[in-house]
């Protein structure tokens, strides 16, 4: 046989192979996934979360996010443009994944606001996301920075500070935490959609498949 | 092609289905180091990074030398994979304890101490890179000698 062949032969299988693996491999993973969220102890169906829209709305994106990260920023107006589109039809669950360095600190504001209302909580973060490049510096990140970009959010600072260390508070992040592990999830943001993880990771991947189980939940 | 390798001595083809062998030990090292990181999404560690930048290369070289065969690729594989086992080595003493812990590289973030991957409990993803760096220097070495032949 001509050794070109053999050659071209060879890489062909191990990338073939390669290839076939890589998808057997998320396929299994998908199905734990997809195992998980059945599950009675759903990571999907936790009290308490933060969430935006309509609270009965048939259709859910769960969004792990972390505060600090560049890419959560990048997409929260694109998720809030489609919560506006599909406005009564999508609800979004907000679940921390508190990845870089400093956000924690971050987080635990965030859920300090929360206690404060709704509208307070929204402003909260949407100051935050905007004010992250100030806070979040990659390397040396000063998350007490962020107090300075919510002057003019209404948030009392006082008692946030305060409700930050709340054990209630300790305890949803815990149980973010716990999710993070069941559900594989290790980049930010990683959304689903009624539980099913997204197929193509992007911001027309999240449109596609979010116009999908609606076209699903509301025949 | 196969004209010239027909005038060649006898150990000709011998030598390229042995630089074959490399080649396709460091394509198989190169995509099960990529299969960890980007399907099993593992992060590699310091230690990591340094053994796959004298792997990867090796497909290249490797595989430039086979087609046409190029004994001289042997050359300049060498010391890519030399110096590849020796961090292979090292991560290896890292991982079973045989280096203090002070020694280690990476403190912050991914500890090259971690264990990752296990099968019969000894098999580790350090184990797996020395003997592909192992298997190549033996190889390439086979080769070599055959040149001097």
């Amino acid at each position: 046989m001509k050794r070109s062949l053999i050659v071209i032969g060879a890489a062909a299988t191990l990338i073939a192979a390669f290839v076939a693996g890589a998808y057997f491999y998320t396929a299994r993973q998908n199905a734990e996934v997809t195992t998980a969220a059945q599950s009675v102890d759903s990571p999907f169906k936790r009290v308490g979360t933060p969430s935006m829209g309509n609270p009965d709305a048939k259709v859910e994106i769960t969004e792990f996010f972390d505060p600090a990260c560049e890419a959560c920023r990048a997409f929260y107006p694109h998720v809030k443009r489609l919560l506006g589109e599909h406005s009564g039809k999508v609800r979004l669950t907000l679940r921390y994944a508190a990845f870089h360095e400093g956000s924690d600190y971050v987080v635990k504001l965030l859920e300090a606001a929360r206690l404060q209302g709704q509208e307070i909580y929204l402003k909260t973060l949407e100051a935050t996301l905007s004010a992250q490049p100030m806070w979040a510096e990659h390397g040396r990140p000063q998350p007490q920075k962020v107090w300075d970009a919510l002057a003019s959010t209404g948030l009392d600072i006082e008692r946030a500070r305060r409700d930050m260390e709340r054990p209630e508070i300790a305890a949803r992040l815990q149980q973010d935490t716990a999710d993070i592990v069941a559900l594989k999830v290790r980049q930010t943001p990683t959304f689903f959609i009624n539980g099913k993880p997204l197929r193509n990771f992007g911001q027309d991947g999240l449109s596609f498949q979010l116009r999908e189980e609606i076209a699903a939940s509301y025949p | 092609m196969s004209t010239a390798d027909e005038m060649e001595p006898i150990s000709r083809p011998f030598r390229w289905n042995l630089l074959f062998a490399a080649w396709l030990m460091a394509s198989v090292a190169t995509l099960g180091a990529l299969f960890f990181s980007e399907v099993m999404q593992r992060t590699p560690c310091v230690l990591c990074w340094y053994q796959r930048i004298f792997m990867f290369p090796l497909v290249f070289v490797l595989g430039a030398g086979l087609l046409p065969f190029d004994p001289r690729s042997v050359r300049y594989a060498l010391p890519l994979a030399v110096t590849g086992w020796g961090f292979a080595l090292y991560h290896c003493l890292l991982y079973m304890g045989f280096i203090p812990k002070s020694l280690q590289p990476c403190t912050q973030g991914l500890s090259c101490a971690d264990v990752k991957l296990e099968l019969f409990s000894f098999v580790t993803i350090p184990l797996l890179s020395l003997l592909a760096f192992t298997l190549i220097i033996a190889l390439l070495w086979a080769v070599r000698k055959g040149i001097k032949q």
